[in-house]
This record gives C-alpha cells, sequence and structure tokens, in this order.
C-alpha cells in the first residue's frame, strides 16, 4: 500500500467514526423533530438530551477530522469538492450552526417559549444538515466533480443518486440514534422508552434499507465505475451489511435488545468501507486518483503520525468519555 | 452576472470583498470564543482549586458557574470554528489547493488538540456532580493543555502565511516538498504564538472580572463577587507586562520580516533613520496629519538607535503594499494603547494590594475594570486587523496573493449577508441566555445552591 494510500484509508477511518457517532447524533436531533408535542415527547425528548449532551461535541470533532486529513493529504481534491458542490456544503455548515447552538442554548433556557424554539432549530437542522452531507457524498460517488473543480453549482448534486444518499444518510443516523438510544433506555430501566426505540430502529432499518435499494439503481444510472465495483469487488461488504441488517431486523422482531449496537454499527461499517473500495483507486471517480491528489510524503508522515498519536491518546479518552456517560457519571442536566 | 451579486464590481474584485470580509468577520467573532476556550479553563481551574483546598464555598460556586457558561461558549465555538474549516475551502480554495498540502500539517496536529480538549471538557462539565473533587480536578487540567496546544497549532498555521517557509514548489508552483517542523517552527511562530496565547488569557482574565465589577458597582459585595473580580483579574494582570514585552518584539520582529506591513502601520511614507513615531492621525501619502509625532521613537523602537533605518512604504513595489493604511494606524496604535492602559491599571491595583490587602476603594477602579473586558477584546480584534490587513495584498506572504486564493463561486455577497444575521442572532441569544442563567444564579442564591460534589454514601447506595 502506497503511503497516499493509507493515508486515504485514514481519511475513510476517520468518516467511518464520524459517520458512526456524529450520524447517530444527527439521528437523535430526528428522533426529536417527530416526537410529537411537549408532553407526548418530553420522555423521548429527555432521553435524547441525556445521551447526547456529554458526546456530542467530542463526535463533532470526527468532521473537523475528516477535513484536515483531506485538505491535508489531498488538497487538490479538497478544493474540487468545495468549488462545485459549495451551495449543499453551505447548507451543511449553516445547519451544523443551528444544530449546535440550538442543542446548547435548548439546555440553558429555562421558559418552555424559548426552549421550544431551540428545540426546533436543533431538530430540524439535525435532519438537514446529513441530508446536505450526504448529497455531497452522492455527488462525489456519482463522479460529478470534476478534478479541477468549479463544477456546476446546482445539476451535480440535484440528481436522483445524490439526493437519495442524502436521505439515506438521514435515515441512517436515525437508524443508530434508535438503536443506541434502546441500549440507553435499557440501562436507565425505561421499559417503555426501550419499547419505543425498537420500534423507530425497526422502521429506521427498513426505510435506510429502501433508500440503499434505490440508491443502488441509481448508481447502476448513474455511475456504472463505482456500481461495477460495488458489485464485484466491494461484493464481500455489500453482503456483510445486508446479513447485519437482517440478523438486526430478526433479532428486534423477536423482542430481543442485544447484540443490537454490534451489528447496526457493522451494517453501516459495512457500507462505507464497501463505498471506498468501490471508489478505488479513484478519491473523485473517475476523474482524479488519490495518487495524483496526493501531498508529498513528508505531510503523509505527519498525517500517519497524528493518526497513531490519536489511537493511543483519542480512543482511550473517547472510550474513558463514553464509559463515563453510560455509567451515569456524568449528568447533562444543570 | 448572478443574481446574488449586486454590486457592480468586476465578479472576481467583487468576490474577493465579500471573502475577505466575511472571513474577517467570522474569524472575529469565533476568535473571542476561542480565547474562552484557550483561557477559561485555567481560571476555572484556579477557582476550582482554591474551593477544594481550602474549603471555600464561594470559590467552589465560581469555578461551577464558569463552568456552565464554558459549556455553552465552547459549543458556539465548536460551531463557529467548523464554519471556519468549510470557509477555508469555500472561500480560499485556490490557497488550499496550492499550500494545504504545506501549512495543513498545524491544522492535523490541531484536530488532536481540539479532539481532546472536547472529551476532557465534557468530563468536567458534566462531571460535577458524580466525580470526586479530586479526580474531577485533575479531569479538567488536559483542557489548560489542549487549549494551548490548539492555539499554538492554529497560529502556527497563521504565522507561517506571514513567514512561509519549509516547502519546495516546483515549476509549475505545486509544493512538491515539505519539512513539517520548519512550516511549525517559522520565523513568527515565537512571537505570534505566546502573543496570542496571552492574549488569550488577558481576554479572559479582564472579561470575567468585568462582568463581577458591574456586579460590585451594583452594590454586590460578597466574597463570591470579589473573589470573581481578583480571580480572572489577577490572571489578567500578570498576563499583562508579559505580553507588552512579547508585543514589543513582534513589532520589531515585522519590522524586519514584513517591512511593508510595518509600514502600513506605522505611516511611514519615506524609508529612512530617525523616523518619527506617530500616535493616532491620519496616514496621508505626504505624512501623518492630525497625530501626536514623537521625534526618532520609531527608529529607537525598531533597532535601539536614532539613526536606525526603517523601510518606508515607497521603497515598497505599489501592487504589494497593504491597504487602508490609516485603520491600520490606528488599530495598531488602539492595542497598544489599550494593553498599555491595562499594564497602568496592573501597576495600580498592585501597588494598592501591596499596601493593603484590598483593592483600591474608589469607585473608579471597578468601573475601569468593568470596561477592561471589552476594552481587551477590542485589543484582540485590533491585534488580528493588523496581522492580517497588513499582510494583505498577500494569503501567503510573498508567494500567492489573496485574489488568487479567492473562489470563482457565485454568490458571497449573499452569504456573508447571512452569515451577519445568522451571527448577530447568534451572539445575541448567546449573550441573553448567559445573562438568565446569571440572574437564576443570583436568585438561587449561594447558599440555596447544593454542594457541587454529591456525598459519596449516595453513589455506594445506589
Amino acid at each position: 500500500m502506497s503511503k497516499a494510500d493509507a493515508a486515504a484509508a485514514i481519511l475513510w477511518v476517520g468518516a467511518t467514526f464520524y459517520a458512526l457517532f456524529g450520524g447517530a447524533d444527527f439521528g437523535g436531533g430526528f428522533w426529536d423533530l417527530i416526537a410529537g408535542g411537549p408532553e407526548r415527547g418530553e420522555r423521548p425528548r429527555a432521553l435524547i438530551q441525556r445521551s447526547l449532551t456529554p458526546v456530542w461535541e467530542a463526535n463533532h470533532v470526527w468532521l473537523i477530522f475528516v477535513l484536515v486529513v483531506l485538505w491535508t493529504a489531498f488538497p487538490p481534491a479538497f478544493s474540487a469538492i468545495f468549488t462545485t458542490l459549495y451551495v449543499p456544503i453551505a447548507l451543511a455548515a449553516l445547519g451544523i450552526v443551528l444544530r449546535g447552538a440550538g442543542f446548547a442554548f435548548r439546555k440553558s433556557i429555562v421558559g418552555l417559549q424559548g426552549r421550544r424554539a431551540m428545540g426546533a432549530t436543533f431538530a430540524i437542522s439535525s435532519v438537514l444538515t446529513p441530508f446536505f452531507m450526504g448529497t455531497v457524498v452522492g455527488a462525489i460517488a456519482a463522479g460529478n466533480v470534476p478534478a479541477q473543480g468549479n463544477g456546476d453549482a446546482f445539476s451535480t448534486w440535484l440528481q436522483p443518486l445524490p439526493l437519495l444518499i442524502g436521505a439515506m444518510f438521514v435515515a441512517t443516523g436515525a437508524y443508530l440514534a434508535a438503536v443506541f438510544l434502546v441500549g440507553d433506555a435499557r440501562r436507565a430501566g425505561d421499559e417503555e422508552m426501550e419499547r419505543y426505540f425498537a420500534r423507530r430502529a425497526l422502521g429506521a432499518a427498513v426505510i435506510a434499507g429502501a433508500f440503499a435499494t434505490a440508491g443502488l439503481i441509481a448508481l447502476h444510472a448513474e455511475a456504472l465505475y463505482v456500481f461495477d465495483r460495488l458489485t464485484s469487488q466491494g461484493l464481500p461488504l455489500v453482503i456483510l451489511s445486508l446479513v447485519c441488517g437482517a440478523v438486526l431486523l430478526a433479532v428486534l422482531l423477536r423482542g430481543a435488545r442485544r447484540p443490537l449496537r454490534p451489528l447496526a454499527a457493522g451494517a453501516v461499517i459495512a457500507v462505507i468501507w464497501g463505498w471506498g473500495v468501490a471508489q478505488f483507486p479513484y478519491l473523485l471517480p473517475t476523474s482524479l486518483r488519490i495518487d495524483q491528489a496526493a501531498a508529498p510524503d513528508p505531510t503523509m508522515t505527519i498525517i500517519f503520525i497524528v493518526f497513531a498519536v490519536a489511537a493511543v491518546l483519542v480512543l482511550p479518552s473517547l472510550a474513558l468519555l463514553y464509559t463515563l456517560a453510560q455509567r451515569d457519571l456524568l449528568e447533562s442536566e444543570h | 452576472m448572478s443574481p446574488f451579486d449586486p454590486l457592480p464590481l468586476a465578479a472576481s474584485a467583487s468576490n474577493l470583498l465579500a471573502a475577505r470580509e466575511q472571513m474577517a468577520f467570522t474569524l472575529g467573532f469565533h476568535i473571542v470564543l476561542s480565547c474562552l476556550g484557550v483561557a477559561l479553563p485555567a481560571t476555572i481551574l484556579v477557582a476550582n482549586y482554591i474551593g477544594l483546598k481550602k474549603g471555600d464555598e464561594a470559590a467552589m460556586e465560581l469555578a461551577k458557574r464558569w463552568s456552565k457558561a464554558m459549556a455553552l461558549t465552547f459549543a458556539v465555538g465548536a460551531v463557529t470554528g467548523t464554519v471556519l474549516s468549510f470557509e477555508f475551502g469555500l472561500l480560499w480554495p485556490g490557497f488550499m489547493d496550492r499550500f494545504a498540502a504545506a501549512f495543513g500539517v498545524a491544522f492535523a496536529i490541531e484536530g488532536i488538540f481540539f479532539f481532546l480538549e472536547a472529551i476532557f471538557l465534557a468530563i468536567y462539565i458534566y462531571g460535577w456532580k458524580r466525580l470526586s473533587g479530586w479526580a474531577h480536578f485533575w479531569s479538567g487540567v488536559p483542557m489548560v493543555i489542549t487549549g494551548i496546544g490548539g492555539a499554538f497549532s492554529v497560529v502556527a498555521a497563521n504565522s507561517w502565511m506571514n513567514q512561509p517557509q519549509g516547502f519546495t514548489l516546483d515549476a509549475a508552483g505545486k509544493v512538491v516538498d515539505v519539512e513539517p517542523l520548519r512550516v511549525l517552527i517559522n520565523p513568527a511562530t515565537g512571537y505570534e504564538v505566546p502573543h496570542m496565547i496571552l492574549a488569550a488569557y488577558m481576554v479572559v482574565g479582564f472579561l470575567v472580572a468585568s462582568i463581577y465589577a458591574v456586579g460590585m458597582l451594583k452594590g454586590r459585595r460578597d466574597r463570591l463577587h470579589r473573589l470573581g473580580l481578583l480571580i480572572p483579574l489577577t490572571i489578567g494582570l500578570i498576563a499583562t507586562p508579559i505580553q507588552l514585552f512579547v508585543g514589543d518584539t513582534a513589532a520589531r520582529a515585522v519590522a524586519d520580516h514584513q517591512p511593508a506591513k510595518f509600514a502600513g502601520m506605522e505611516c511611514i511614507q519615506e524609508g529612512g533613520g530617525h523616523q518619527t513615531e506617530w500616535v493616532g492621525g491620519i496616514c496621508t501619502s505626504d505624512g501623518v496629519k492630525a497625530g501626536i509625532g514623537i521625534p526618532d521613537l520609531d527608529s529607537f523602537l525598531v533597532g535601539f538607535g536614532a539613526d536606525t533605518h526603517v523601510t518606508g512604504l515607497n521603497e515598497i513595489p505599489n501592487d504589494e503594499r497593504p491597504p487602508a493604511n490609516t485603520f491600520l494606524h490606528l488599530s495598531f496604535d488602539a492595542m497598544v494603547g489599550i494593553g498599555t492602559a491595562l499594564l497602568l491599571l496592573g501597576v495600580w491595583t498592585a501597588v494598592v494590594w501591596w499596601k493593603r490587602r484590598d483593592i483600591p476603594r474608589t469607585p473608579w477602579f471597578l468601573r475601569i475594570v468593568a470596561v477592561s473586558g471589552v476594552a481587551s477584546i477590542l485589543a484582540l480584534w485590533a491585534g488580528w486587523i493588523v496581522t492580517e490587513v497588513g499582510r494583505q495584498p498577500w494569503i501567503v506572504q510573498g508567494y500567492m496573493r489573496t485574489s488568487e486564493a479567492v473562489t470563482e463561486a457565485k454568490g458571497i455577497w449573499f452569504t456573508f449577508g447571512l452569515v451577519l444575521l445568522l451571527y448577530a442572532a447568534l451572539g445575541t441569544t448567546a449573550v441573553l441566555v448567559l445573562r438568565a442563567m446569571s440572574r437564576r444564579w443570583r436568585e438561587q442564591g449561594v447558599e440555596a445552591v447544593q454542594s457541587p460534589y454529591a456525598p459519596r454514601t449516595t453513589e455506594a447506595a445506589r
């Protein structure tokens, strides 16, 4: 494996973590959005807030990690993506601001009016942000980003495939969040919420699966290179994802509660790496290869060192944070 | 012309101006929050330490309140910081395309610090009730280190833009080799990084102190307010003299490394020795009007001799001179002036404290402290204006013009307008929420607030 390929793998690792944890945080906002009025939605919202509060900022940093690795290791790809897809990217940035601010403010406000306004801001932007991020990924996979950048501002992402991937991002986040929340409700001894989110996990899994299937059809129509590799070299990962999804459905339908999280994560990880394998060796199919976009070797070496330090320092710290949060040693209510 | 591009300027010139304004505005907004991220943890831990060590409930209460405020400001800072990293690509793709391979290493390192800060900040902020006192205190210490480390990385990237080195370009201008250590430790790192870290400690020290000074002026003279004033004020006042020394060194280094920037900020039209130091005034091509001039002082400050040659704008090619010289000059003077005033405040406070272990009794002391917070933020902004506007027309000094870096995307004026509205709402809401929090704490009263750490017995019983 070349240095550039290794850096691309690191990029994918960051994207995987962001999809799993950042994605679940977005999904929490989705369930918050459709939880109903202040009374009906009170309990699910409280559970969502308790689960998200201590971890969402740390989870958000994976996005920064992905951006930094992308622009440092593959500068031409970064600028090609940002000069072409600036509309959905700017909308995603807007969503990030509204979501983070809405969530932080809601916790600190006492009055119901203010809380509702902030909560709505948080919840709506939790749906829009992953949607626009998905359109960016979809547009890249569809090969709509030219290597030299400055592609069309709208027609590059207002296509069936990018829009489907956007919807799939929202559904997948909702699915992950529901699965995580089942566990959180269980630990809190709240059987009603456990059932509440188990039902929703089931629904979200079916919908995410439907979007994925539609996405595959659109992939065949719009991105033949990626489709061909996904159904050959990437096939084992596609099958793994399907198996994880199917077993998870079976577990949920039987009313069992584990192992939910590893299966949900497995299904998502397999899709992300399937996408990576399907794009290989391109960063921007089929106009920019990984090696063409790569920064000089010493820059890559720094990326590796940073990744190694992250593995040694950040991952154990994250594990500590999650452990403390899962053992209820961190409290979100002031 | 796009419907989003209302100004009758050439598209690229219009884009450049809009992109620069948007970048300046979003950076100016974020930099205040990043100061809080860098220096508030240490301020909180000082109060926390006093609280634990001396069993001082007021100090403990302060640490708790400040950490709740920090939860809010850090969240807003995290998202406004994310906006900046998006803007690198949205506004300056040419810069990123050509140079991210070099200066990106600084941001890669910053990523680690930001990660660790976010993690330990969460543990500290949400660990008040359930973690034991000292375990909780130590969980906060990484925030201090990572805050400084993060500031180092980001400002090292900026100093690299001022003093680029550690890369090799091929004939096409592409970066083909990088020496990461020389990128990180460039000639400007040594003064820009400490200048910014000290600025963060000054902003936080004076800003927090100013809030309690206002409270004391309203007649709230309890121990909570006294400590709330003294702890941060001490931090700000200790940072100030060091800052003036670092700033003085920085100005001399700028005169040496970036003579155009120095000539702009000091309004030096004709290069030569025996340069007058102008305080205030308007820069014109025939010299400074309406300013106070001190003969020879500028030459003396640059080289410790009245005959030191200082580069003038006449020695800089026309198209490499910084714009808006009066604005630059007044910004520089504002920064130095505020810094000097804060130094005098420190001398006054120290003398009175040394004599009778108390702050000066006159209400004027509290009034001055009450404005010191805003003043230090103004000095912070003024300093960044000098750095950034003074480097123009370059984005990478001597290598790339800002006009070559800017995006061709349409609608930057539109996004800038949107950003103005969004950030106005964000800033207003943040201030309102913080004020509401403070009012709630006051109404509950210190006594009514339960001890920050739950008794361990209840933990064991669970």
